[in-house]
């Protein structure tokens, strides 16, 4: 008979204290699984979310990580505004000229490259105007190319798809300018279906509602970034809204030479208009350094990379986050643990008679102690499974919520690195806490127990 | 002979200081297959003499030889090795293991000696004491006449050469006394097992092949009276 079934029997005969233990165990252990595969969840998110396509994201000088939580995450305030000048500097002279002669502006930005051009290398720069909300989504003004260009999922090669509907055009004959996508979860949240209008409110979510009403052209399928809770309007939609014209400088009166189409409001002019942000990627990411240093350069922007910055953020915030959740998880299994000393020692008094019988048949004293280890480990692997299965369980089962409110799709299987340490710590405790009982198995007297 | 024993002193430490002498026997023989009965007073050593033969204590002093094997040569796990392969132990109170069911009790019998583990002749010998229909059936749910036959199936479970018995039927009634010495006897004789049987009751040592009384062989009992 092997070791294992002695010490499964002696598991079962003290079914309930050997319950309560593993069961104890079991709650510790699934506990400390959560909390680590709920840290996974959130650390995946950031990273994942930061991964929409951009290399670089180019705002105002000032907080690199302020830049990129406003401009990928709609989190937190914009620092300043751009001038739309910023954005033509990585446009091709065609591309300027095009501008100028649709919008209005300085003739001059028509004669050649913009200074960043080269260095996008045929890659993208996509503008981003924020600032105003739909509920309490946040508002975001851009182009057509944001959901041509950008790419999500794990290996930032997956399309922007729409569940119904399509993306919005810089102009349309039916809606003119004044077109919106929205985010899977907005769409969800706020009842909103494709050909609703939708009125954005200003500066915050309580701000004066705007009286530009933009037609729900689209509706996005859920990407699990941020994307899935913002609304995307047509950023010359987004000019015409009331107090979003910046005054033109003193001299800089324009007019476009092409006429803008009958029946809609006049596009702004170029020195009219004004952009949160950019979000770039260089064709050859080996410029992205030099692109980000000449801007740096100019000492009023700034470009980052956004990868890197919430690199910084989970070394400054998640990483001891991440210490202080590997210090209770240790607390926990050591709780644990002395939970199944405490129930094997006890039940010591009652086995000695057992182990003595166990010697007299012939088993060495060795023998008797690793059969107590071996209830030990069993005490701990069942416990450690259960906790396991438990906590993936809940997991499970809140999977749905936990998709709708971070994007992030995880199942029963999903786990975290730090997981597969929990069970071999638990295993090593154990067999720690079962060291003591074992000792008391090796010293068992054998005749005063075999006449008690 | 099977067990030879020569010079044999074994001592306790007293609760007030000094050494108690338990046992003194200058010799003591069993030949194989010999059915021997050990009788003596409360107290006088006959446990402590089974725990000498069974190696699970040591003497202070002489020789215990089984089969040729001097156990005082031997380390503790030599002893549990020789024991688990060579000696067999029906104790009075049965001492099966509440955890396992009568036919695991048999198998842990066989379980720790080197090559012994059979589980064909613990189903053969759970037959034999007649519970093969109670082989499933924990120690509290049978008779204590049925504990103790699972506990002489389990103490011939390890073909042991010599079969020690301290006071078997102490605690049957006797009815099952009866076949439970039967069953040890022509167990022990099928088997050509040495039997060493500690008891009190003259009627059982007139059935078994011969009768020492301790007093005769330990001159410490000769000492303190």
């Amino acid at each position: 008979m092997s070791l294992l079934r002695i010490a499964w029997r002696n598991f079962r005969h003290r079914s309930l204290s050997s319950f309560l233990t593993t069961l104890s165990l079991a709650l510790g252990v699934g506990l400390v699984v959560l909390v680590l595969s709920i840290y996974g969840i959130i650390s995946e998110a950031f990273v994942r979310n930061a991964s929409v396509g951009p290399n670089l994201v180019v705002g105002a000088a000032g907080d690199g990580l302020q830049l990129t939580l406003n401009s990928i995450f709609y989190l937190s305030q914009p620092i300043e505004n751009l001038d739309y000048t910023d954005y033509m500097d990585f446009m091709s002279e065609q591309q300027r000229s095009d501008q100028v002669e649709r919008y209005g502006g300085d003739p001059a930005l028509a004669e050649e490259d913009g200074r960043y051009y080269a260095l996008l290398g045929g890659g993208y720069a996509i503008p981003l105007a924020l600032g105003d909300y739909f509920g309490s989504f946040r508002l975001v003004g851009t182009t057509p190319d944001f959901f041509e260009k950008l790419r999500h999922g794990p290996m930032v090669d997956q399309e922007f798809t729409m569940r119904e509907g399509r993306a919005f055009e810089t102009f349309n004959d039916e809606h003119g300018y004044f077109e919106a996508v929205l985010g899977s979860r907005v769409a969800s949240v706020m009842d909103v279906r494709v050909g609703d209008v939708i009125n954005p409110t200003h500066g915050n979510p309580e701000g004066k509602l705007h009286s530009e009403g933009f037609t729900v052209v689209g509706i996005l399928d859920p990407t699990g970034t941020p994307n899935d809770r913002a609304a995307f309007i047509n950023l010359e939609g987004f000019y015409l809204m009331e107090g979003h014209a910046r005054p033109a400088p003193e001299g800089q009166n324009y007019e476009p030479t092409i006429p803008p189409p009958a029946d809609w409001p006049k596009p702004l002019t170029i020195p009219e208009r004004e952009i949160t942000a950019l979000l770039i990627r260089n064709g050859n990411l080996m410029f992205a350094p030099i692109m980000s240093n000449m801007i740096k350069e100019t000492k009023t922007r700034q470009a980052v990379a956004p990868i890197g910055e919430i690199n910084k953020l989970m070394s400054v915030i998640v990483g001891p986050l991440l210490t202080a959740l590997m210090v209770i998880t240790l607390l926990t299994c050591i709780v644990a643990a002395v939970g199944v000393l405490v129930a094997i020692y006890n039940s010591m008094n009652d086995r000695r008679k057992d182990i003595a019988v166990m010697r007299a048949l012939g088993a060495r004293r060795g023998t008797v102690t690793s059969v107590i280890l071996i209830e030990s480990l069993l005490i701990a692997v069942i416990g450690g499974v259960m906790g396991w299965l438990g906590a993936h369980l809940a997991i499970w089962i809140a999977s749905g919520a936990i998709e709708e409110q971070t994007g992030i799709q995880v199942g029963f299987w999903s786990t975290s690195f730090y997981e597969w340490l929990v069970l071999p710590l638990v295993v090593a405790l154990a067999l720690l806490a079962g060291l003591l009982p074992a000792l008391s198995a090796y010293r068992t007297d054998v005749g005063s127990n075999l006449s008690a | 002979m099977l067990l030879e024993i020569k010079d044999l002193v074994k001592t306790f430490d007293q609760p007030g200081g000094g050494r108690l002498t338990v046992l003194d026997v200058p010799e003591f023989l069993i030949d194989q297959g010999q059915q021997m009965a050990l009788i003596g007073t409360s107290g006088g050593g006959k446990t402590t003499l089974l725990h000498l033969i069974a190696g699970l204590l040591t003497a202070d002093n002489g020789s215990i030889r089984i089969a040729g094997t001097d156990l005082m040569r031997l380390s503790e796990q030599g002893r549990d090795r020789f024991r688990a392969a060579c000696v067999g132990y029906v104790f009075q109170t049965f001492n099966l293991l509440p955890a396992f069911t009568a036919i695991e009790n048999v198998r842990l019998g066989m379980t720790f000696g080197p090559g012994t583990y059979d589980p064909r002749r613990a189903d053969e010998l759970l037959a034999k004491v007649g519970l093969a229909d109670r082989a499933d059936y924990k120690p509290a749910q049978l008779s204590v006449g049925q504990q103790q036959r699972v506990a002489i199936a389990r103490a011939l479970a390890g073909r042991p050469k010599v079969l020690l018995a301290d006071e078997p039927t102490a605690n049957v009634d006797p009815n099952s006394a009866a076949s439970v010495l039967e069953l040890i006897r022509a167990s022990c004789r099928d088997e050509n097992i040495a039997l060493l049987m500690v008891t009190h009751s003259m009627d059982i040592a007139d059935q078994l092949d011969s009768t020492v009384r301790l007093e005769d062989i330990n001159r410490a009992l000769a000492t303190s009276c």
